[in-house]
């Protein structure tokens, strides 16, 4: 690869762009198609090997299936309280009660999801669910294809943009925004994966639909393509992020592996020990036990191994016992999860239970967007939206998981969001909006980092770098998170940012070079881990996913509020919530417990 | 046992520096304990940043690592060294029958026309309910075994049918999907479906060598998918002397 100029740079010209294959892009991307707008969807991989086919419990949803009175005002009140109260209201009355009308279009597509004996969609419970606002008892709102939804999901997503004749640049690699001089987004410099081919790909609309950016801790359940790729393009491009220290410890990641083991399992009357055989979440959680909060969990799970009541050898995890539900309940409800467990823990959960630990599983923090998918900027403390940018999925932060995301909220946040976004860019480039051409030098501007990395003669070593930031991120940022610590960690990290901007690419080749794409990944996680690092040092105060044992309690006075994490100044300033759905009054903020 | 080192011997291709491919040979400490042979291939990018793989969720779901190891098709990131290792001695190579690209990249263009042609999506005009359409247990039970496919490829690269006719018979992992739609009581493009598979090459060029069930990474059975498909074409055409007589 040559270094590449504005002068001989190629342009591919779209209306809409989407940066990402997964469920959030392929769900926007197919509203698009049916709008005859020219769009395409830019993925670094063949879509189906997406992250979201990794999913696997279900996507929850009151599509009043398992209790024909389910109200979605009372998943919205769960999603509200799972997320410690600093997730958007109006966002969550969005996702919450437009969600039916997504799932069951997803079912018309052809999702084959499980079935009730009166043929409706089978739903699980899962944690955090609760009938009549909390008062009624243990819900089941998660509608599920056995244990393999993501799985379902992204490939009957990927079948009707086939049918609806999506176009799709496969295998090309999007590297960085390009701004024209009013700070607009008006498309990305990306490259063909397969033989190096470089493009300015041109559009009015730019969505960020790049998942998760799991791979910036060592121990994490998310695909090795979760580099945060979109989010670290924006920040780079300077826009902000929001809520980035809540990352989500899920309870059960396979000990050693990192793979996921669902809550599903948990839903399904599967429960956690430690080497006494104590069911010890009954202490924690007295009322719902095993289906609390994943941070409460996971939380109560590091404490058990801490204090010395670990399994196995080094006291170091914690079992997932599922043998007394039968043979046949776990063939027919978990047959993934059985799969797995045989593969990669080495036993067989007919029989013996999972070693499982808490694992990085989901990023809830993101670019800030309203519910129609627009990304937003701050100025003088209020929101300002970016013209032509626009994300969604776990990307982006709408902020429906505020400090901890629900199980099987994820989903139906892509879906419901994806749908929003497509819909808003129909509108928006119908009536006439859109954004001015670049010039020369913001191109040139946006192709910088490619030619530094295709000029490297010397430099550090991605793999060494990637695991030096993986391990800092795991021992500063993990689950429980203290002051000092986390001083050492942004340390090692402002040393780490010189190794991270000169990589050496000792490979220059241009067909298929994974080398290349990984360095430019390791740049990604680099953004991601230092905007999470800010924002985790700065929140003083312990909610949700973000736990401090330095400030052990929630402060409410001061921090019920999210994040914005400028990459300019590497500072972090705070963004009021939003307590004003529409259709109902707003939930206050009252003490969490499960 | 066979002393401290690993030899893998790996397909090699640059089409920018190589006139031809040619295996090459890799010595590697043996890793104390067993390891996939994804973490294998991560191992030997780490020394030789050039080679080149496919790879994603790690776990076998996401059907991206499919490649020939030690002469069998399968998932790099669910095949334990253990299983696979020979007088201690691993070959990868990439999966039969495709345009190479790069070392271990297939092109997948073919794999992916077929699967196109089968038209995978739920075909079902008549005006959709507000809710979900009603599927009993019994019917969905009928998926069971088919939609689970990754389209990993390892199934129609094994297939010496595929291998002569990859444009014209649709191979194992398509026509596993054309039978998930033939299947789902929701679908209702049957005829047409069965119509655009009557050809002799389709289904037809399937000649129960079983390969595809033999290397399937998700334990999925292609061939009993392709039995059912050529049962349904057969009484179908029963079905239309029947009615040409009438």
């Amino acid at each position: 690869m040559n270094n590449i100029f504005t002068n001989n740079i190629k342009v591919k010209e779209y209306d809409a762009l989407i940066i990402g294959g997964g469920g959030s892009g392929m769900r926007a991307s197919l509203e698009l198609a049916k709008s005859g707008l020219n769009t395409a969807v830019v993925s670094k991989v063949f879509p189906t090997r997406s992250h979201t086919v990794s999913a696997q419990g279900g996507i929850t949803c009151a599509i009043a299936s398992a209790d024909p009175n389910d109200d979605w005002r009372w998943h919205m009140y769960d999603t509200v309280k799972g997320a410690d109260f600093i997730g958007d209201q109006d966002a969550i009355e969005y996702l919450c009660s437009e969600g039916p009308k997504a799932v069951f279009e997803l079912e018309h597509m052809g999702l084959p999801f499980s079935r009730f004996k009166n043929g409706r969609i089978y739903q699980r419970p899962f944690g955090g669910q609760s009938k009549d606002f909390g008062k009624g008892g243990q819900a089941a709102r998660t509608c599920a294809a056995a244990d393999r939804t993501g799985h379902a999901l992204l490939h009957t997503l990927y079948q009707n943009n086939v049918k609806e004749g999506s176009n799709f640049l496969n295998e090309w690699f999007a590297v960085d925004l390009v701004k024209n001089s009013k700070d607009e987004v008006t498309g990305v410099i990306a490259f063909s994966i397969e033989n190096g081919e470089v493009a300015y790909l041109k559009a009015q609309a730019t969505v960020l639909a790049t998942g998760g950016a799991g791979r910036i801790y060592a121990s994490t359940t998310n695909a090795l393509i979760n580099t945060g790729d979109g989010l670290a393009m924006a920040l780079r491009a300077g826009y902000p992020a929001q809520d980035m220290e809540m990352w989500q410890f899920h309870p059960t990641g396979i000990y050693g592996a990192g793979s996921l083991v669902t809550e599903g399992c948990r839903g399904e009357g599967g429960y956690l020990i430690n080497k006494d055989g104590e069911r010890f979440m009954e202490r924690y959680a007295p009322n719902v036990k095993d289906l609390a909060g994943r941070d409460v969990v996971a939380r109560s799970m590091v404490l058990e191994i801490l204090e010395g009541r670990g399994c196995g050898e080094n006291n170091d995890h914690i079992f997932l016992k599922l043998d007394h539900l039968g043979e046949e309940v776990l063939n027919s409800k978990l047959p993934g999860i059985c799969e797995l467990s045989r593969t990669f823990a080495h036993v067989d959960p007919i029989y013996e239970p999972i070693p499982v630990v808490p694992t990085c599983h989901y990023m809830m923090g993101g670019t800030p967007t309203n519910v129609s998918g627009q990304a937003f900027t701050r100025e003088n403390g209020t929101d300002k939206l970016i013209p032509g940018l626009f994300s969604a999925g776990e990307a982006a932060c709408v902020s429906v998981h505020g400090a901890n995301r629900l199980g099987g909220n994820s989903l139906l946040d892509l879906v419901v969001f994806g749908r929003a976004t497509g819909m808003h860019i129909q509108d928006e480039l119908k009536s006439g909006g859109g954004v001015d051409s670049a010039s020369k030098s913001d191109i040139d501007a946006s192709l910088e980092r490619l030619n530094k990395l295709n000029e490297s003669t010397d430099g550090y070593d991605t793999a060494e770098v990637k695991r030096e930031l993986q391990e800092c991120m795991q021992n500063y940022f993990g689950v429980f998170r203290r002051g000092e610590f986390m001083e050492k960690g942004l340390q090692q990290l402002n040393e780490l940012k010189n190794k991270v901007v000169n990589l050496h690419l000792k490979d220059k080749s241009d067909a298929f070079n994974t080398s290349r794409v990984e360095a430019i990944e390791l740049q990604n996680l680099y953004e991601v881990a230092l905007a999470t690092a800010v924002s985790a040092f700065e929140r003083i105060e312990s909610r949700g996913a973000h736990a401090r044992d330095d400030y052990p309690d929630r402060d409410d006075k001061n921090w019920l509020c999210h994040t914005i994490f400028d990459p300019l100044s590497k500072s972090v300033s705070k963004r009021e919530v939003n307590f004003q759905p529409s259709k109902i009054e707003a939930f206050p903020p009252k003490v969490r417990t499960y | 046992m066979f002393g401290n080192k690993l030899e893998v011997s790996m397909y090699r291709y640059n089409p920018e520096d190589d006139k031809f491919p040619y295996m090459k040979q890799y010595k590697i400490d043996k890793p104390t304990k067993d390891i996939m042979v994804l973490d294998l291939l991560n191992l030997l990018k780490e020394e030789d940043q050039s080679i080149s793989y496919r790879r994603s969720c790690r776990e076998g779901v996401c059907g991206s690592d499919g490649m020939n190891i030690n002469g069998k098709n399968g998932l790099a990131c669910i095949t334990p060294i253990s299983s696979v290792i020979k007088r201690n001695k691993i070959e990868l190579r990439p999966l039969p029958g495709l345009p190479v690209i790069r070392d271990l990249v297939v092109d997948m263009s073919e794999f992916y026309a077929q699967y196109e042609k089968i038209k995978p999506f739920l075909q079902n005009e008549t005006t959709a309910p507000e809710q979900e359409r009603l599927q009993s247990p019994e019917d969905r039970d009928k998926l069971d075994g088919l939609y689970e496919c990754i389209l990993c490829a390892c199934c129609s690269t094994s297939c010496p049918s595929f291998w002569w006719n990859p444009d014209k018979f649709v191979g194992p992992a398509a026509l596993l999907q054309a039978y998930r739609f033939l299947a789902d009581s929701r679908d209702l493009k049957t005829q047409e479906r069965l119509e655009s598979l009557s050809d002799p090459f389709s289904v037809y060029r399937c000649h129960g060598i079983m390969n595809c069930v033999n290397v399937c990474p998700k334990g999925l059975n292609p061939n009993k998918a392709i039995g059912e498909i050529k049962s349904m074409l057969h009484k179908n055409k029963k079905d239309i002397i029947v009615s040409d007589k009438i």
